[in-house]
This record gives C-alpha cells, sequence and structure tokens, in this order.
C-alpha cells in the first residue's frame, strides 16, 4: 500500500498557529496541572470599549495560566491575536503585570517561577492610548525584576507577529522562541510605510517583510534564541528546555556595548540587505546563544 | 454598538455546567453560557447596529430546540447569523447537556 507515504508530515502536525491564545497556552502546561486565573467569567472586561462603539472580551484578551511545566512552577500569559489585533489595554495590561508580579513574589520566597509570554500583538491599544503605554512600561519593569530570578520565555508564534511596546517585552526577555512563520519589530510594516513611504517601506512586500521582521532571520541575526517548526508539541519542548536551562549567565539587553559596536560599524551609505546583516551580526561571538 | 436582551421562560430544564466559546474577532463572536435558576435569558452586546429582528430570530430557532435555562452572554464583532447558531451549538456542546 502506498497510501502512508503519500500523506506528508504536516497533516498530522498540531499545529500551534491554528489553535486560539487560551488553546496555545493550556499545550505549553504538564497535563493536569494548569488553571485560569482571572478568566472569562469574572468578566473584568475594558471599561474604555463599549464607549467607543466596540465590543469587549469577558478577558481583555489576555489569558493567565498558572501550572507546572516540566515539573516547575510556571505562568503563562497569552494575547489573543484576533481581538483587537492582540492590542495591550488598561485590564490585559495590568493581568500580566499582576501575572509577573506574582511570579516575581513567589521566586523571591524562594520558589522559582517562569514566565511565558505568548505575544501576537500589534502592541499599545489605541482606544485606551495613555493606560496602554503605562501598561507597557509595567510590564517591562515586572519582567526585569522577575528576571533575575527566573526566566522569561517570549513565544511569537504567528499569523499577528509582536510589534510596537510589546516587543521591548519580547526584548529584555530571557528567551524568545519563534516560528519562521512570526514577525517580530519595533514598528510594523504599515507603520513604517505610512510615516516614511512606500520607497522606505512597501508593507504589500511579503518577501522583504518576513527577510526583515521573520523568525528565520530573527534568530538568525541572534535577537531571538530557537526558531521552532509550528508544532505544538515542539513548541512546548522549546519552552522546558528553556525552563530547565534557568536564567541565563547574561540577558540580551545587558550586551549594550556588543550592540552599541554592531550599529557603530554599520555602513549606511548604501542599502544594507538582510542577508549581509545576519551574516555579519551571526558571526559576532556572545550575541547569539 | 447596540446591546439586546432576549428572555425564553418556558426554558426550564435544570443546566449545571457553563461554557466559554469563540473570541470577539472580526465576523465572530464569543459566547459565555451559565445555569439560571429559572428561564434563560439572552444578552448581546454587538458593534453591529440594526439587526435585531436577525439576532431574535437566531435565538427563536435556537430555543426551539434547546430547552436549557440559562444565561447567554455575547460579545460579538460582527458574526453572521449562520456563525451566530454555530458558535451557539458549540457552547451547547461543550456543556454536554
Amino acid at each position: 500500500m502506498n497510501a502512508p507515504t503519500l500523506v506528508p508530515d504536516f497533516v498530522n502536525r498540531k499545529s500551534f498557529i491554528e489553535l486560539d491564545a487560551r488553546a496555545r497556552a493550556q499545550s505549553l502546561f504538564d497535563e493536569g496541572t494548569w488553571r485560569e486565573l482571572v478568566g472569562p467569567f469574572d468578566r473584568i472586561e475594558s471599561p474604555w470599549l463599549a464607549r467607543q462603539g466596540i465590543a469587549p472580551q469577558s478577558d481583555d484578551g489576555c489569558i493567565v495560566i498558572k501550572g507546572k511545566i516540566g515539573g516547575a512552577p510556571a505562568v503563562a500569559i497569552a494575547f489573543e491575536g484576533a481581538f483587537q489585533g492582540g492590542s495591550v489595554g488598561e485590564v490585559s495590561g495590568a493581568k500580566m503585570t499582576a501575572a509577573l508580579d506574582l511570579a516575581a513574589k513567589d521566586s523571591e520566597a524562594g520558589k522559582p517561577t517562569a514566565a511565558v509570554l505568548l505575544l501576537e500583538t500589534g502592541g499599545v491599544r489605541l482606544q485606551e492610548a495613555n493606560l496602554g503605554l503605562a501598561a507597557v512600561a509595567e510590564i517591562i519593569s515586572s519582567a526585569l525584576a522577575l528576571r533575575q530570578h527566573a526566566p522569561v520565555i517570549t513565544i511569537v508564534a504567528g499569523t499577528v507577529g509582536c510589534f510596537g511596546g510589546m516587543s521591548l517585552v519580547a526584548g529584555v526577555s530571557s528567551y524568545t522562541i519563534m516560528t519562521r512563520e512570526a514577525r517580530l519589530g519595533l514598528n510594523g510594516p504599515e507603520v513604517i510605510e505610512q510615516e516614511s513611504g512606500i520607497d522606505e517601506f512597501d508593507a504589500s512586500d511579503r518577501a522583504l517583510i518576513w527577510a526583515i521582521h521573520g523568525g528565520e532571520q530573527r534568530v538568525g541575526m541572534g535577537l531571538a534564541d530557537s526558531l521552532v517548526e509550528d508544532d505544538a508539541d515542539k513548541i512546548a519542548a522549546a519552552v522546558r528546555d528553556c525552563v530547565h536551562k534557568g536564567v541565563p549567565e547574561k540577558h540580551r539587553t545587558e550586551h549594550v556595548e556588543l550592540y552599541r559596536a554592531r550599529i557603530a560599524a554599520l555602513d549606511t551609505s548604501s542599502q544594507i540587505d538582510p542577508a549581509t546583516l545576519r551574516q555579519q551580526w551571526a558571526s559576532h561571538k556572545g550575541g547569539v546563544r | 454598538m447596540e446591546n439586546i436582551e432576549f428572555n425564553y421562560p418556558e426554558a426550564k430544564r435544570l443546566i449545571t455546567k457553563r461554557a466559554h466559546v469563540g473570541v470577539v474577532g472580526s465576523g465572530d463572536m464569543e459566547v459565555l453560557l451559565e445555569p439560571n435558576s429559572e428561564g434563560a435569558s439572552v444578552f448581546i452586546t454587538t458593534s453591529v447596529n440594526g439587526f435585531g429582528d436577525a439576532w431574535k430570530a437566531v435565538f427563536d430557532r435556537f430555543f426551539s430546540k434547546f430547552d436549557g435555562a440559562v444565561r447567554i452572554y455575547i460579545n460579538d464583532a460582527g458574526a453572521t447569523p449562520g456563525s451566530v447558531l454555530l458558535r451557539l451549538e458549540q457552547a451547547v456542546e461543550v456543556i454536554g447537556q
């Protein structure tokens, strides 16, 4: 019978990207160990969206799950990319900050609790602009506090990607896991095109976008740590690996001199292409873990 | 945005579980279904105005088959009547009653 050979591997693969934020977060934990905190039935919704004629969501697009990963205590905080582009508002930001603070408190009390951030987000929610900006600042300071005691692991799986203020959160995390489909960058393609013109960046050029923001490039440049296939089991294994590794000796954002030197060494007299940049940056020692 | 409410006092069967399905994404909606002491009530928050009759038709149809005493909360971002019925059926499947 030839039938089995005709079925490609991806047919039987359990896609991570196809899961919603809640299912993604649940899939990372050891079976039967997790529970959701401040779930949809607690109805902590954004008080600002309805006033602007937008239907809110009962969990404000932020799912917090506590449990065990590879036997160690952990908390996962997932943003639902389908709700308002996974944007950070007052409520979703407060949920993430509180979860990180509780993990830090547990860690300081001798029970290291890793945090896994599943970021599918365009950044601050424009309808809650100032509150969202404040939330990003709080999240970053909480992540910095936690990462001294336990790893903060970011997953950007796609298809929304991780942009704006939340890309800074990915930047300060201990480890960043990406898929080939994922994108990570401070300014999203549309924003760059809008601000600098289509000559600078063509937001409809998908090949260009992925060559710059894509997972393969980000990992290749050492701005993310591991490139994992879109497979729930493989991503869960990669997270367990990071939890097991614990706090890295030196975080990426502590390599200040390395990155300053890299930027100073860039030759901007001609257009730098993504492949060259990857080659240059990957060859430096210490940048890529 | 519009808030719509329906009541189906004849739905009296005791329900013990609750369900949460869906997401408030474009063309989709979120359903929270939980036990009610007596009769069924539906509370809809939708970002699309002027479709009260369509919502009424969908729920009349849903409660012609389902008789559980429940409170249903919906946050809607423009789901079509077909998607609404599918989400409701999915919620019923989750409570398994």
